[in-house]
């Protein structure tokens, strides 16, 4: 499994409007958190819902000098099936160039690996976790726009990059940007913000409860003896 | 518009001054140095990934910065107007990429035979077909013939330094050519990265116009003819004497350009693990990427040696060839299909064989690090594990 290594090269496939470029951000902000390195590049065609988006993330205890896309990641995160399914990745199949004894992680139980995909897999030695991150984002936050949230709990919950602090203050910081926090508690801000600041102080709230829940779900997976595929309940 | 600043050497500026660290696109780095360089005018013509960084240079004129700035017709208009104000003794940059590069190149081929001091900042860009905006750095094999002297930065802090050093070497009287400062498009230009800093409250010494070896011309009662002399209009014999004087003079004020290498960047090469069999030799966005090679192969426990290439031109090759001496392979990563950083390496060792021409990527693809592993294991003997799932 690849954990415990010092330097991870993730490549984020998903949809447009799955928040893959904005995971990307808060992956990178945690590991910056956590005294850490990581660097990231966005991909995205056109700007639109559905369409494929990928990003980058690279995330080491030490400086990083690689620029550009992950050709061959030890990581690959899948937001949706379709990239699985419909080939909606930049390429194809969508673990193309994946290293040896890599982790794989998509958001559905379904059995969306055909045949073919699974005898590469088993020879690269990889392990995939599948869990309906959708599903659990829409049970704990209420909204399916905390996909994103899930997705990057469950890999940091795996790999154990940073801690669920250094999570927080990255998410913190995206939804309420650093000045606004830091002012947040002071009288000086008028109802209005203060109205808009208590919204995003329950969004933030929400993401972190998906994100502390996949974290409980990754702490009960042993991966180290585990078949191909291990499925997730929610 | 006077910004109080503290004109200073540029041995003060570049290894003496107290710096800050900030986290900043190459870009900006680029704008940053301009912006300590004490540039009396600025011309570009907008390309992408240029934009950006003669975008941000147009917000340190408007700050106050630099003295004049304006957009030209396209880059043969740029590249001459920077000849032409340059002539008048005042300090110039203009940046470009890939095919503005190109369309420049006909008055850039000129500038050192003209003794015009500028900077010339290149942020790589595909230039055949079938086109694209992406980081292929073929454009600068056609600036090595040019005569003008080379930088290659590896990242945000090298485009900084680097751009400041090439303000102090292209005015040196006896230097006086033009200076490119090269990196790769996106991957440095639109990518952040840590870069020290000197305080802005400081700048490079104004231009000295009785430094100049070549008196400045008065742009407003401007010569009948622009050339200093006009060889065809003597004998044959004369242009090829005039020619050929001139042209000698320029590269070896290109190789005169080498102790200011030393001066200010520390050497025309950098070497981790001078004693391998095996080494890395790199310039520019792939020097990052064999970089990360090398300290991936530290981890396996194999030796094996770096080299970055600073300068392209003048080209080091006493000192690669003396770095090479034991070297019993040579792996040469570039984001170019034709190979030209290679093809100079090889140019400058006895035993040239010893090179591999690559890995190399096209168009501007990333380079990934584990294309240069693949070489090191090969070159070490190694089983190399087939790459792609």
């Amino acid at each position: 499994m690849a954990i415990d290594k010092k330097r991870y090269n993730i490549r984020i496939s998903g949809l447009g409007g799955q928040g893959v470029v904005t995971s990307a951000h808060i992956l990178g902000t945690s590991m910056d958190n956590a005294g850490k390195y990581a660097s990231l590049v966005p991909f995205f065609g056109s700007e639109k819902r559905m369409a494929p988006v990928e990003a980058y993330v690279r995330a080491s205890s030490e400086p990083i000098y690689e620029v550009g896309e992950v050709v061959y990641p030890d990581i690959i995160m899948i937001y949706h099936s379709q990239v699985v399914t419909h080939g909606k990745s930049y390429t194809m199949p969508f673990y193309t160039g994946l290293k040896k004894n890599a982790l794989i992680i998509i958001n559905s139980d379904i059995d969306v690996l055909e045949p073919e995909d699974k005898e590469v897999l088993e020879r690269l030695n990889a392990k995939v976790v599948q869990f309906e991150a959708t599903e659990l984002a829409l049970k704990v936050a209420g909204t399916e726009l905390a996909t994103n949230m899930a997705m990057m709990g469950m890999v940091l919950g795996l790999t154990k990059l940073v801690s669920e602090e250094n999570i927080e203050a990255a998410v913190r910081e995206r939804f309420l940007g650093n000045s606004f926090v830091a002012s947040g508690g002071t009288a000086s801000l008028d109802s209005a913000i203060e109205k808009k600041f208590k919204k995003k102080e329950e969004l933030l709230a929400k993401n972190m409860e998906v994100i502390n829940k996949t974290f409980e779900m990754a702490a009960n997976i042993d991966l180290s003896n585990a078949p191909l595929i291990t499925k997730i309940e929610i | 518009m006077s910004l109080n600043k503290k004109l200073v050497d540029m041995d003060y500026l570049l290894n003496e001054a107290p710096r800050e660290q900030h986290f900043i696109t190459g870009a900006q780095a680029m704008a940053e140095a301009v912006k300590r360089a004490s540039v009396d005018m600025a011309i570009a013509y907008p390309i992408t990934p240029q934009s950006e960084v003669m975008h941000l240079v147009g917000d340190i004129y408007a700050q106050g910065h630099i003295k004049e700035y304006y957009r030209a017709e396209e880059e043969l208009g740029t590249m001459s107007a920077i000849a032409g104000a340059a002539r008048g003794g005042v300090r110039m940059f203009t940046a470009t990429s890939g095919p503005g590069l190109l369309r420049g190149l006909e008055a850039i081929v000129s500038w050192p035979g003209h003794r015009i001091p500028c900077v010339l900042g290149v942020l790589t860009r595909v230039v055949n077909a079938p086109l694209s905006i992406q980081p292929d750095n073929i454009e600068m094999a056609y600036l090595m013939h040019s005569g003008m002297i080379m930088l290659h930065a590896e990242n945000q802090q090298d485009t900084f330094d680097y751009t400041l050093a090439a303000f102090a070497i292209t005015e040196k009287v006896d230097v006086y050519i033009p200076v490119s400062v090269s990196t790769e498009g996106f991957f440095v230009t639109h990518a952040k990265g840590y870069v020290d800093m000197m305080s802005e409250e400081l700048a490079f010494d104004v231009i000295d116009p009785y430094k100049a070896p070549v008196p400045a011309m008065d742009n407003e009662v401007p010569p009948a003819r622009i050339q200093r002399d006009a060889p065809v209009q003597k004998s044959n014999f004369m242009s090829y004497l005039i020619h050929s004087v001139w042209q000698q003079e320029i590269w070896d004020s290109n190789r005169r350009a080498m102790k200011y290498v030393y001066q200010y960047l520390g050497g025309p090469i950098e070497v981790i693990h001078p004693d391998a069999d095996v080494f890395i030799v790199a310039s520019g966005c792939a020097a990052a990427q064999g970089r990360e090679a090398n300290r991936y192969a530290e981890e396996e426990g194999l030796s094996v040696g770096f080299i970055k290439v600073k300068c392209i031109r003048p080209w080091p090759k006493d000192e690669i060839s003396a770095a090479l001496k034991n070297a019993k392979a040579v792996i040469v990563p570039e984001h170019n299909i034709i190979g030209w950083l290679s093809k100079e390496i090889q140019a400058s060792i006895p035993n040239g064989g010893i090179v591999v021409e690559g890995p190399r990527v096209y168009g501007g693809m990333t380079l990934p690090v584990e294309l240069i592993m693949e070489q090191i294991y090969i070159a070490l003997g190694m089983d190399s594990e087939k790459l792609q799932a």
